[in-house]
């Protein structure tokens, strides 16, 4: 009898000590050792908590940035599968000067490998940025800026998507824990070519489920909203003209096809996103857009 | 018999959080950018003073507001922003002495396993439509820190913008 009791206190001790510490997983590796070890529990047992513990701290932020990274690389060569890259160096240049200023302002400044922007070569209205902080966007899309400040606009959604991982929540939740769980097998060895191939079918199924949502059926519209929120508040950061974001929306709106199979299809209308942004309260007034802005944009863009 | 048990218990669980709230006073961060810079001042246009790469274990001794003052190997030290910074500990390789397989993959991160280059290597043989050059391409265009200074200026933009969560 009062070996059970001393067996009930040393349990909930640990029980206690598992739900109030941050470091979890440590703390229930050690504790399930130590109740094992002392025969309080058995090793089926320890062996259980320790699974169950893993479960629930399987989340996105499992996956490090450096992993991020290469989802990134891969779903931007699916990107380039559907679409050519342009090879116009100014416009390139010029599109990367803007992108990384932006993303300097935003709350994730600094990604593993930066943020990088390339032009697409379509009459397409659309941009995609992925995980790795890849951004792409059309020529149909650059054809709908007027200014600087309306493409400052146009790569400043496409980073709020970055830095609210949109692209890493289109990965369905059994597909997370599956990855998850090929990636906790590792521990400290190396992978043998079996592993190998099991995490490049997980690896397979993550870029699936990121490119179906971003290219074919398009995030949430909740997500948009979100993404023109942080572009709004970037392009106040660095001193551009919020307005033009709206006013980008309207050229779009005018140059799109009902029924389309770009922008259209994946995004809530333009109407809709300016409608989103005046509800929204954010100011979107700001001063007139410079000369020199205006002159520097044509110029990298000439070819275009 | 059980007592002593019981006794022996308390004590490594209290010294287990014991060595957590060392841990925590240090402040040991991990670079988790492939290169990273350490400035003179906490902004993006301070002048950078180091250097620093993936897994670099740097010790904070300082905080304002996004930014935080490190040292690495007590040598150079500099500000960096916390979104190229995290509290896991990044090993190298496996199977380095810092790795030991008791440590739960929560406080490790294992730097070039999982989804990394031989898994991306491995989906390119079964994927052989897709091309890589203009990703390496596009990845290959670097913006230098007086080009962006002079687009700002130029732009007539606002300097050292910055964000952060607030």
């Amino acid at each position: 009898m009062k070996n059970l009791i001393w067996r009930a206190g040393a349990m909930a001790l640990i029980v206690l000590f598992l739900a109030s510490c941050a470091a979890m997983d440590t703390v229930t590796g050690v504790a399930t050792e130590v109740g094992v070890q002392t025969g309080t529990i058995s090793r089926q047992q320890g062996q259980s908590i320790k699974k169950s513990t893993k479960a629930v701290a399987k989340s996105m932020e499992d996956f490090t940035p450096e992993q991020e990274y290469y989802i990134g690389r891969t779903v931007g060569a699916i990107v380039l599968a559907k679409y050519k890259a342009l090879p116009d160096k100014r416009a390139n240049a010029y599109l990367n000067l803007l992108g990384q200023t932006l993303a300097q302002a935003s709350d994730t400044p600094e990604l593993f490998a930066g943020y990088h922007v390339l032009v697409l070569d379509s009459d397409d209205i659309n941009a995609f940025a992925t995980p790795g902080g890849h951004i792409f966007v059309t020529r149909g899309l650059i054809r709908c800026c007027r200014s600087e400040d309306a493409l400052a606009a146009v790569v400043a959604h496409e980073i709020g998507h970055i830095q609210l991982r949109h692209g890493m929540k289109a990965i369905e939740k059994a597909r997370m824990t599956e990855a998850l769980t090929i990636l906790a097998q590792e521990g400290a060895k190396s992978f043998g070519s079996r592993e190998v191939a099991q995490l490049t079918q997980a690896f397979g199924g993550v870029i699936s489920d990121i490119t179906n949502t971003m290219i074919n059926n398009g995030y949430s519209r909740s997500y948009e909203y979100q993404a023109d929120a942080v572009a709004v508040t970037i392009l106040r950061r660095v001193g551009y003209n919020p307005g033009a974001l709206t006013e980008m929306l309207g050229v779009m709106a005018k140059q799109m096809k009902p029924g389309g199979t770009d922008f259209a299809k994946t995004h809530p209308s333009p109407e809709n996103r300016i409608a989103e942004l005046k509800e929204s309260g954010k100011s979107l007034s700001g001063a007139e857009t410079p000369n020199v802005r205006k002159q520097r944009f044509t110029k990298a863009l000439s070819r275009l | 018999m059980y007592r002593s048990i019981f006794m022996v218990i308390c004590l490594l669980l209290l010294s287990i959080l014991l060595m957590n709230a060392t841990a925590a006073g240090q402040k040991v961060m991990s670079v988790q950018v492939k290169e990273g810079q350490l400035r003179a001042t906490p902004s993006h246009l301070g002048k950078i003073v180091a250097k620093v790469s993936y897994g670099d274990r740097v010790t904070v001794s300082e905080e304002r507001g996004d930014w935080k003052k490190v040292s690495l190997n007590r040598k150079s030290q500099g500000w960096i922003h916390i979104s190229a910074l995290t509290s896991k500990q990044i090993a190298l390789r496996a199977g380095q002495g810092n790795v030991k397989s008791s440590v739960s993959g929560d406080e490790i991160a294992l730097a070039g396993k999982g989804f990394n280059k031989e898994v991306e290597a491995q989906y390119r043989q079964n994927n052989k439509n897709l091309d890589y050059a203009w990703i390496d391409r596009m990845e290959a265009i670097k913006v230098s820190p007086k080009q962006m200074d002079d687009f700002v200026a130029v732009g007539r933009l606002t300097p050292g913008a910055e964000g952060g969560k607030r």
